[in-house]
């Protein structure tokens, strides 16, 4: 397929269905960034920051949650059920249709 | 007064700070290093030091903890001074055009060059997004413990979930009248013996665990009274305390920086590219703490903006001097 649809809703409400390409090793907080969406991606995506907290949506089937990922939220605020950070979901062809909404900032 | 005078006052000890040493020692000029970390590297050292790096030119792979130590050690002829653990905090211009710096502990520099490496910024508590909470800072409200004596037999809220949140639960649990610990989920991220000493000694009653549940308001009438405690099924419950503890980990903050006057952007400090130099002629922003168009957050950009930068503070600082660039393999390097 090589190119997905992503819908991002954007701290001010505002939503958008955007191109996403699957095959450039991208996940979800680079994807964000590079469509200039003010999410921070502060550790660069080393699961260290939680500036790329996102909430899912859609209910696609995503990798599941690795130990640090939760231990990062933890100290995140706003934090729900279908949080998730970013930088921990690569783009693939099944994140087709896939609908995020940002978090709202840390402080 | 003692005074720390040299000739490049660098803001920040990574590694962009610490290969300005090196290439402004090339020039014969001195270096002062301040960082609010208690030792040099910045993120390399405190954040990943485990990690490897891939994109420094020359080395295939190499940890962020042997970069720094390199650096320190290729440094090491210029003999840099370092002011560690302080936070820069005031600057004011003299009326040489020289800069004065004090830290948040009084520590006082000048030079006529200021390097701001700063990278990320300082790593400062983060706060929980309560609307009034700053009204309640240092009236109940405590990012960090310093001196646990203060909450003798008094009531103590304390959130979070990770090691800080759990070692300090424990601690004042014998010192404190009462101990609450508040917690989001019902799994804790810290150490396992201290989950299960804290399961213990909420079940014989030494402390509280509240536990799917967050500190959504702060109540009082100028020092804290109470705080709101909403569980995600049960709803609000309001709970007297004497303090709060939010303890959510650290997050970094631009800092007293931003207060100097300089152009930033999305907490990034505009420079031009011909010599990193800031709208402040004498102060200069290198690394990840500077923006301009076609900016990238590497190293080894940093690297490159130091090295130019130090070209620009001789000329600065010499304006009389014709500047050569000398090559180490010619003239190998020469120490202070």
């Amino acid at each position: 397929m090589g190119i997905i649809n992503i819908t991002v809703i954007d701290r001010e409400g505002d939503k958008q269905t955007l191109h996403a390409p699957t095959d450039m090793g991208l996940n979800l907080m680079e994807f964000c960034k590079s469509y200039d969406f003010p999410i921070q991606g502060t550790c660069g995506g080393m699961c260290m920051c939680s500036t790329c907290h996102i909430y899912i949506l859609s209910d696609h089937k995503l990798p599941e949650m690795v130990h640090q990922e939760e231990e990062v939220l933890d100290f995140a605020f706003f934090v729900k059920p279908n949080s998730r950070l970013g930088c921990q979901i690569p783009l693939t062809d099944d994140l087709d249709n896939l609908v995020i909404q940002i978090a709202p900032e840390n402080d | 007064m003692s005074v720390i005078k040299t000739d490049i006052l660098i803001i920040g000890a990574g590694p962009c700070g610490l290969f300005t040493v090196f290439e402004a020692g090339l020039l014969k000029l001195h270096c002062h290093l301040i960082d609010a970390l208690p030792c040099a590297g910045g993120q390399c050292a405190e954040i990943y030091p485990q990690k490897p790096i891939y994109d420094i030119p020359g080395f295939p792979s190499i940890n962020a903890g042997e970069l720094v130590k390199n650096l320190l050690e290729q440094a090491a002829p210029f003999k840099p001074g370092f002011t560690l653990g302080e936070r820069a905090e005031t600057i004011e211009q003299l009326d040489d055009k020289s800069f004065r710096l004090i830290t948040n502990k009084g520590t006082v520099h000048e030079a006529p060059i200021i390097a701001i490496a700063g990278g990320l910024g300082c790593f400062e508590p983060r706060k929980p997004p309560i609307s009034n909470i700053i009204n309640f800072e240092d009236k109940g409200i405590d990012y960090m413990v310093r001196d646990p004596e203060k909450y003798r037999n008094k009531k103590v809220v304390i959130a979070g979930g990770g090691d800080s949140a759990l070692d300090w639960t424990l601690f004042l649990a014998n010192i404190a009248e009462e101990v609450i610990l508040v917690h989001r989920r019902e799994e804790f991220r810290g150490h396992l013996d201290s989950v299960q000493k804290i399961i213990d000694l909420n079940a014989a009653g030494k402390l509280k665990l509240v536990t799917n549940s967050e500190v959504t308001a702060l109540n009082g009438n100028g020092h804290l009274h109470s705080v709101t405690i909403t569980h995600q099924v049960d709803g609000d419950k309001e709970k007297e305390t004497d303090y709060y503890l939010p303890l959510f980990g650290l997050t970094p903050k631009l800092g007293p920086i931003a207060n100097w006057n300089l152009n930033i952007t999305k907490n990034a400090i505009e420079v031009n590219t011909v010599d990193y130099s800031t709208n402040i002629p004498g102060i200069y922003a290198i690394g990840d703490i500077n923006t301009y168009p076609g900016k990238l957050k590497l190293i080894l950009c940093g690297f490159h903006e130091a090295t130019l930068m130090v070209q620009s503070a001789f000329k600065r600082i010499y304006p009389e001097k014709n500047l050569v660039l000398k090559y180490t393999t010619v003239n190998g390097v020469n120490g202070f």
